[in-house]
């Protein structure tokens, strides 16, 4: 490290650097836009960086942990831990605006709300819009996807099958 | 990855090269993806042979942890996460073996991804549960023998046909559901958080229940006749979940007393049952009352030696093996 950064300075660029990672089953999606990477800090001369899982059996996890020890040890970051946190839970309300685009456009319908609005008495779900041709009439095939975070859907406009991440 | 590197190429892979600094005026634009240095990580990984009880504190910090990285659980909280741990491995186990078999490809995908957050809940507590010894998740998980294993006899039932696995898993799940809830409020932190995360994912299992229950119940006359054969067969492996022992009074606290849990999931079956249009005599029989259990003490039904066998015969055989 040059001796004239300041501890803000090389924090900054340690998040800079582990916010680039991808996730490797949504290459679209950074750990950042996913709601992953909940904290970078300083201690002494080692850089900690806490993920969070998405769900408890997400393999993706050791993927995302590698990744970031790579790129940290690459940009010069000597001593790297990375250590994983369950709490507070991972919700899809984490996720960013720009990580929603972004997933829209690769073909996988994006969470329709936060998960704290279906909390009330009368389960309300919305309608999932399919990410090909926009079409509101769609159904789910299977509340069970690809992967853990994602449930299966066809459209019924165009008759493509889609992936919907949940909102969770 | 296909791992399983010999000397060579482990010696080959420029592991210091990775770790060196680049000059801060050339900052890489993409992430690195350096193939040889991930090998060698995991490599290295897998030359920590698991049959080796010592403390590994890099190991121990690398899996997944509650709300504190740190914390060290005591001999009861341990005993107590072994519990649900082991629930939750032999279930996620059994669940494993659908995987190519289920009923339509929708299903293959459904179980295998409850497997896989059954198999999540359990790495967190065998975890948990092994900082009290010095022993990490695949200690627990792979070396030790049948009447070291805590679950209840549910968790151990075998598959038998789509419809005992619903049952199965209707049973577990909203147990499981009122048990995380409950254990969501721990003044135990690291159990409350785990309980907290798999709390909102028990929520899907049930659904999923739930939902073919009904399935199967307002199906066809075959259907419903191997529901009612099917909760007939599970039923007798209800009782146990509720059963308060030494453990659950020396806990306070901690944990919810089991018997707590009893209203809350009655609700929830009664509710479930009554939608099915299915009576309590049809699927509860005179002859045959609740089972004696034992699995909270290393008692285990004769289902649980064969899935150990097949689930640790490749660990024991090879150990430290990864791919």
């Amino acid at each position: 490290m040059m001796a004239t950064t300041s501890a803000t300075e090389l924090r900054d660029r340690a998040w800079r650097i582990a916010a680039g990672v991808l996730d490797p089953e949504v290459p679209v999606l950074t750990i950042e836009d996913l709601g992953v990477l909940r904290d970078v800090r300083i201690e002494g001369e080692t850089t900690v960086v806490t993920l969070t899982p998405t769900y408890s059996g997400c393999p993706a996890i050791d993927q995302m942990r590698d990744d970031v020890l790579l790129s940290l040890t690459a940009e010069g970051f000597r001593d790297v831990r990375v250590d994983f946190t369950l709490s507070p839970a991972w919700t899809t309300d984490w996720m960013s605006e720009a990580g929603k685009a972004k997933l829209e456009e690769y073909g996988i319908a994006p969470p329709t709300h936060r998960a704290g609005e279906r909390s009330g008495p009368i389960p309300l779900s919305l309608g999932v819009k399919c990410p090909r041709c926009s079409s509101l009439r769609t159904r789910e095939v299977s509340r069970f996807g690809s992967t853990a975070c994602k449930s299966h859907f066809e459209c019924l406009a165009c008759l493509e099958p889609f992936d919907h991440f949940k909102v969770h | 990855m296909n791992a399983q590197l010999n000397d060579a190429e482990l010696n080959a892979a420029p592991v210091d090269d990775a770790a060196q600094p680049t000059a801060p005026s050339a900052p890489a634009k993409t992430a690195p993806r350096d193939a040889a240095a991930i090998a060698a990580m995991h490599d290295a990984e897998a030359a920590d042979v698991h049959g080796d009880v010592s403390v590994d504190e890099l190991h121990l910090t690398a899996e997944l942890t509650g709300a504190d990285a740190s914390s060290i659980a005591s001999p009861d909280v341990a005993e107590y996460a072994m519990r649900l741990g082991d629930d939750a491995l032999i279930l996620s186990q059994r669940l494993g073996w659908w995987i190519s078999r289920a009923p339509e490809l929708e299903e293959d995908m459904a179980l295998g991804n409850i497997a896989l957050d059954l198999l999540g809940h359990a790495r967190s507590l065998l975890h948990y549960a092994g900082t009290a010894s010095g022993r990490s998740e695949d200690d627990l998980a792979y070396w030790r023998d049948e009447h070291e294993f805590r679950c209840a006899w549910l968790f151990e039932q075998p598959n038998g046909d789509f419809a005992h696995t619903i049952a199965r898993g209707l049973i577990a799940s909203i147990w499981m559901q009122e048990l995380y809830t409950a254990l969501a409020r721990s003044t135990d932190a690291s159990l409350a958080a785990i309980a907290a995360k798999s709390v909102k994912e028990v929520a899907y299992h049930r659904d999923h229940a739930v939902q073919w229950t009904l399935r199967l119940a307002g199906g066809t006359e075959e259907s419903r006749r191997r529901l009612l054969v099917a909760l007939t067969d599970t039923w007798p492996y209800t009782d146990e979940l509720f059963r308060d022992d030494e453990l659950h009074e020396r806990l306070g606290d901690i944990a919810p007393r089991p018997s707590s849990l009893r209203a809350g999931f009655f609700r929830v079956w009664n509710a479930v049952l009554a939608e099915a249009e299915i009576t309590e005599a049809e699927y509860t029989n005179r002859k045959v009352g609740q089972s004696s259990g034992g699995g909270r003490h290393g008692n285990h039904s004769t289902h649980l030696g064969p899935l150990l066998a097949e689930m640790q015969v490749l660990a024991r055989r090879h150990p430290g093996a990864t791919w």
